[in-house]
């Protein structure tokens, strides 16, 4: 009997932690599958953020470090210095790249570091209880925005990967989404490209991953997977922002 | 053979003999012929220099970069390190090994560009959040900049831990000569623990997070075990004629230069005084510092701060003697001749001293 699915090598049986909804769980898979796919298991070290999914070690079967909150670009930077013939990424939620960690994502991403970004927009603060992130939508509700977003006060959610875009040392950055299947195989793709631009020592590359967080926006799960259809992807256009190489 | 170098240049060079391939750092003043040597040095080494977008940029590629199994360094001053403090306290709670060299200048704030040791608390207490020290080496000459970044290195992969190199604008400027040590190859074995990609064993993962309170209790304590047994290993200080001293000084760094002097001119004078100059600012040489008093009847300690060594003095003389204190601020350097005077006024009788007792 052929297996026609099964759990990809990078994967431990870790059960997962996040809630009913959550899409971190098919992004970590796919993650796991290009790994797969690129047969770098062996030479891989990840960089795990500060949020929900510093966990990330415990799903992945790779080295892995865990790094201080926005600062996983740095610490990959450390890590690809030394170690230039390994596969080095960062995993990181918006407020921990788009808020508190802007520098260093931009700078990483300036210097062409060739490390690899997978960046989850979810539009809110996960772990701490759904505050308002740097991506939250205009008049979107959050526990630090309970009017909705004043963008008067609270100014305008910034679209990284356009801002990104920008930089001569940007190679591949791509906006995908994860709401139905036709768009996880989608960024599938995207992700397999950016981990190749890594591969093949091309310069910095970045998948932002649109993504759902049915808790702390207060909606069901399919109701969270609509709502990503119907105002984020607006706000958020899906793109292959930067392919500067044509990969 | 001796080279003239500078105080900073010659810890970049030590750094690099040490088996340092690995440099990451931001400009601060009074600290930046270190980066500015690296970043001659180390390519021609093979090796990596990278000035950072920030200090904290910096501390967390130095993260990165120890936990990939390299000998990796930074360097800063106060402000800079400050900034530093969120990666030390990272780098200290996964147990990683680097070195980081502190050429402290005048303090609070952006203070001023002139050298100081207001850093002391910072250094020596930790620095940052959590329950951790590191070990904190204070050079007071060009060869011991080059000697104590070399020790550092062997310090900080023995604990797996951050080891600072804590000296001031002075010595950081100064130019003297030096005698280099040999030349170690850049080692990045014998780590087991380190990212490196899963080759033929388990992965491994580095990190400082353990969500349950047991758990983060048992890694707490095997901390407090590493550091009670740097306590007991690594124990560095200076005597200078303390065997009979009635005054015995205590100072470090570019302080304890200076407190020299005082103590030879003093000592011309007939007052029996000494110096004890601590070279571990953390572990403190507590014993060493009670070895030092057979004679003594009090206690001066000499800083370029408002008074922070003296808190670490009077907890190891334990109230058995006065102990006083002299300091200088802003930048100013004690001169030998206010140390005297400081020295000669703790010979007059106690109601006539306009000297207060720390």
């Amino acid at each position: 009997m052929n297996a026609v699915f099964a759990r990809p090598r990078a994967m431990t049986e870790q059960k997962t932690h996040y809630c009913p909804g959550c899409t971190h769980g098919i992004i970590h898979r796919m993650v796991a599958e290009v790994i797969d796919e690129l047969g770098i298991r062996e030479d891989t070290v990840g960089v795990a953020p500060v949020g929900c999914a510093v966990f990330l070690y415990n799903y992945l079967d790779i080295d892995m470090q865990e790094s201080a909150h926005g600062r996983a670009p740095a610490v990959a930077t450390g890590i690809k210095r030394v170690l230039p013939d390994r596969i080095v990424f960062t995993y990181q939620g918006d407020g921990d790249l788009a808020s508190i960690g802007t520098a260093e994502i931009i700078h990483a991403a300036a210097r062409g570091e060739n490390i690899t970004t997978v960046f989850v927009n979810n539009a809110i603060y996960g772990m701490t209880g759904g505050q308002m992130a740097p991506t939250t939508l205009p008049g979107q509700f959050t526990s630090t925005s309970k009017a909705g977003r004043n963008t008067q006060s609270a100014g305008f959610p910034i679209r990284v990967s356009e801002m990104l875009a920008t930089l001569e040392g940007a190679t591949y950055i791509s906006r995908v989404s994860v709401h139905n299947p036709a768009h996880v195989i989608r960024a599938k793709k995207a992700l397999l490209k950016a981990f190749t631009v890594q591969k093949q020592g091309l310069g910095f590359s970045m998948v932002e991953v649109l993504s759902t967080c049915p808790t702390n926006w207060g909606l069901k799960p399919t109701e969270a997977l609509a709502w990503l259809e119907e105002k984020m992807i607006p706000y958020y256009p899906l793109d292959e922002v930067k392919n500067r190489l044509e990969v | 053979m001796r080279t003239l170098m500078k105080g900073n240049e010659a810890i970049g060079e030590a750094a690099v003999r040490a088996g340092c391939r690995c440099f990451f750092g931001y400009p601060i003043t009074p600290q930046n012929e270190i980066p500015e040597y690296l970043s001659g040095r180390l390519p021609e080494a093979g090796g990596v220099f990278l000035q950072a977008e920030s200090e904290i940029a910096a501390i967390n590629m130095v993260f990165g970069a120890a936990g990939a199994g390299a000998r990796v360094m930074t360097s800063s001053s106060g402000p800079g390190i400050s900034l530093k403090q969120e990666g030390i306290s990272f780098l200290a709670g996964a147990e990683l090994p680097c070195v980081i060299v502190n050429i402290m200048r005048g303090g609070p704030g952006l203070g001023s560009i002139q050298p100081g040791q207001a850093d002391y608390f910072q250094a020596t207490r930790g620095g940052g959040h959590g329950d951790y020290r590191t070990i904190v080496l204070a050079p007071c000459s060009v060869q011991e900049m080059v000697d104590f970044t070399y020790w550092a290195f062997e310090l900080a992969d023995r604990y797996r831990s951050p080891v600072l190199v804590l000296a001031d604008g002075v010595l950081g400027q100064l130019m003297e000569p030096v005698t280099l040590p040999p030349e170690l190859k850049p080692d990045n074995g014998n780590k087991p623990w380190a990212t490196t990609g899963c080759r033929g064993r388990k992965r491994n993962v580095i990190k400082s997070l353990y969500l349950n309170p047991e758990e983060l209790e048992a890694h707490n304590k095997k901390l407090q075990e590493k550091f009670g047994l740097m306590q007991r290993e690594v124990n560095r200080a200076e005597k200078y004629r303390v065997e009979d001293a009635e005054t015995v000084l205590v100072a470090f760094g570019i302080s304890a230069r200076i407190s020299m002097a005082a103590v030879e001119a003093v000592r011309e004078e007939g007052i029996k005084a000494g110096l004890l100059r601590p070279i571990t600012l953390w572990p403190f040489p507590e014993g060493i510092l009670q070895s030092s008093l057979p004679k003594a009847k009090k206690v001066l300690v000499v800083e370029m701060s408002a008074g922070q060594m003296v808190e670490d003095v009077k907890l190891t003389v334990s109230g058995k003697l006065p102990v006083y204190f002299y300091g200088r601020t802003g930048g100013l350097l004690p001169s030998a001749e206010e140390i005297q005077t400081q020295i000669k006024l703790l010979e007059v009788k106690v109601s006539e001293r306009s000297l207060c007792q720390a």
